[in-house]
């Protein structure tokens, strides 16, 4: 009994230091966002001024509304496109599916600034050139896979009876996918949007890349902000977007289990 | 409500003949099995008439319109699969209710319908429930609600009793079979339980890689099989090769066996008669060719199994193994090792031409 008492304590000790590491960092840059000292200087001062100067950093502010857009339109294109493709890949057999299946996974491993280089040049040799659609098109490239693998892995656990009932009960296509195929697959759907939120919403080498100083994105105009010295106002930022960020996190979590059968 | 006719139908997977040239006539309002051994093309058979395959040639006819190039969702059919195949994200009323509201019914005439199936298979109460809910049984009335909600021509049974346990099987078989009455309607049922197929169906098709074996009442199949597959298929058979004689064969040890059933066949060609264990009697004594014209063998027992209501005897002669069962009347027991006498008429006796 005392040994497994022991177990349990070290058990619950591991946790807390796994969060601490995990939420130490943001805890504290979180904290010095209050902190009317930009050098990190104790005593602790509550102030709300960078969130001031925040508001008055128009460039700050384009660039995160630019991140939230570009993350938005992408997470919408890869959750319809890679959602079709992997029921494309579950319901139809085709010359060279295998090649195809395996394509998938090699961007995924693919160094970021790799393609990114890759992508810069592409760009420019069709013309498109850098900018935000660029960086759009890049993003999308980036975590469609990911849509593909999470919502594929879904499939995996769909009984290919359930259309073929849905069918005998003079279901049309349209219907068997919209009542039963979708509803079933939600949770990897979201799971994969969720990701493909996250590729495009933290990218930053391949943006790097891609933008031009008047278009960039929020993680580009931040390391160009340090790059200048540090203001507090980029704690403040950040910790808006953790906030929001998580809380869109919890609220998925709370509405669709991953994973398992409810 | 209509009959179901399959001609000629035929169909490939690959260099895999899973149907060759069958052809059954369904009547309106029986109830089918089609009874086979894995691979034996049954399943296959039956997704040609739901109209989830198509065949490569041959037609299929229900309520006599050409439906081999319509596919399933046009077909106006019922089907319950293996492992009942149940919306998982919906309530067992949203289950019943797909057919109808896919085919945009009016609210209230899918609710009052969809609660008139559930009261036929007996599960008024549970429409709010979701189908991880019920038991295994209770799937089964759901999957059998949905299917027949929307009045289909004729209902396809898969399997559907397979993955239930002994005892609810057999309830569930009476159930399936006062439900198919209640509604009348033309029941086609795969499985490769024999026990299923002769308790519950009007009629028999025996498949056998692809082709129709034999096809009749349960009682005729039984008591007059075709061939050999059907005779042990269907049942247990002790079967005995020879020469066709004019009214039975000839063994090759000389005796003859009479078959005053089975077919015709000219004397000389290779044959052979198949009896049922049940048919057989079983005494001790000496063995002479009988003056009723019975069919006579003597024997030894090797091994008895006692199974309560009856006991099966194996009785060892000249290298086959008989199998003999005896109803328990309370008579005295015949040992192992014992020499006895089989006894049976020729009436219970088939013949059947060598394949």
């Amino acid at each position: 009994m005392a040994t497994t008492r022991i177990l349990e304590g070290l058990g619950r000790l591991y946790i807390w230091l796994l969060l601490a590491f995990l939420y130490l960092p943001i805890i504290i840059m979180a904290l010095m966002s209050f902190n009317v000292s930009p050098f990190y200087q104790l005593p602790f001062e509550w102030t709300t001024e960078w969130y001031a100067a925040l508001w008055q950093n128009d460039q700050l502010i384009a660039a995160t509304w630019n991140s939230i857009e570009i993350a938005v339109i992408t997470t919408l294109i890869c959750t319809v496109l890679g959602s079709a493709a992997s029921l494309a890949l579950y319901r139809y057999d085709f010359r060279g599916k295998k090649f195809l299946q395996a394509l998938l996974f090699p961007p995924i491993a693919i160094p970021w600034l790799i393609t990114g280089t890759a992508m810069l040049i592409f760009f420019f040799g069709v013309g498109i050139g850098r900018g935000l659609f660029a960086i759009l098109l890049g993003h999308v490239a980036l975590a469609l896979p990911y849509v593909i693998v999470v919502v594929s892995a879904r499939l995996q656990t769909f009984a290919p009876e359930l259309e073929e009932a849905a069918r005998s009960l003079g279901a049309n296509q349209w219907q068997v996918t919209s009542r039963v195929t979708l509803p079933w697959i939600m949770p990897g759907v979201i799971a994969g949007g969720l990701f493909a939120f996250a590729v495009s919403f933290d990218q930053f080498v391949v943006s790097y890349f891609l933008s031009t100083p008047g278009q960039t994105t929020l993680p580009v105009e931040i390391y160009a902000a340090i790059r200048k010295g540090f203001t507090p106002e980029i704690n403040a930022v950040s910790t808006i977007i953790i906030v929001v960020s998580m809380a869109l996190m919890l609220l998925t979590a709370r509405f669709f289990k991953f994973g398992g059968e409810k | 409500m209509a009959g179901v006719q399959v001609s000629n139908v035929s169909r490939s997977f690959g260099a895999h003949k899973a149907l060759d040239d069958v052809s059954i006539d369904f009547a309106d309002g029986g109830f089918y099995a089609l009874l086979g051994p894995s691979g034996s093309g049954k399943t296959t058979l039956l997704r040609q008439i739901a109209g989830f395959d198509f065949p490569d040639s041959g037609r299929i006819a229900i309520g006599g319109e050409s439906v081999e190039r319509v596919p399933v969702e046009k077909r106006r059919i019922g089907m319950v699969f293996q492992n009942y195949a149940l919306f998982p994200n919906m309530s067992v009323a949203d289950n019943v209710a797909f057919g109808l509201s896919v085919r945009g019914e009016p609210k209230a005439t899918t609710a009052t319908e969809v609660q008139r199936a559930l009261d036929l298979v007996q599960l008024s109460k549970l429409g709010g429930r979701r189908p991880h809910q019920l038991s295994g049984g209770q799937r089964q009335r759901v999957a059998l609600a949905r299917a027949i909600v929307t009045k289909p021509r004729v209902l396809l049974l898969d399997e559907p009793l397979g993955a239930l346990d002994k005892a609810l099987r057999v309830d569930m078989q009476i159930e399936l079979k006062r439900i198919q009455r209640e509604i009348g309607i033309t029941t086609i049922f795969v499985t490769h339980d024999q026990e299923e197929a002769l308790t519950m169906s009007d009629r028999i098709g025996i498949l056998r890689d692809g082709r129709l074996v034999q096809e009749g009442p349960p009682e005729e199949i039984y008591d007059r099989p075709q061939s050999e597959f059907a005779a042990t298929f269907l049942g247990d058979a002790n079967i005995f090769r020879g020469d066709a004689t004019g009214d039975g064969i000839r063994l090759s040890d000389g005796t003859a066996i009479a078959a005053g059933a089975g077919a015709k066949l000219t004397a000389g060609a290779r044959a052979s008669c198949a009896v049922r264990p049940e048919r057989i009697q079983i005494s001790t004594g000496a063995g002479r060719s009988d003056a009723g014209g019975a069919n006579v063998l003597n024997g030894q027992v090797s091994k008895r199994i006692f199974a309560g209501s009856n006991s099966t005897y194996f009785v060892d002669r000249d290298g086959q193994t008989l199998k003999v069962i005896i109803q328990n009347t309370g008579a005295e027991r015949l040992a192992e090792g014992q020499d006895v006498v089989l006894r049976w008429s020729p009436e219970s006796t088939v013949l059947i031409a060598a394949v």
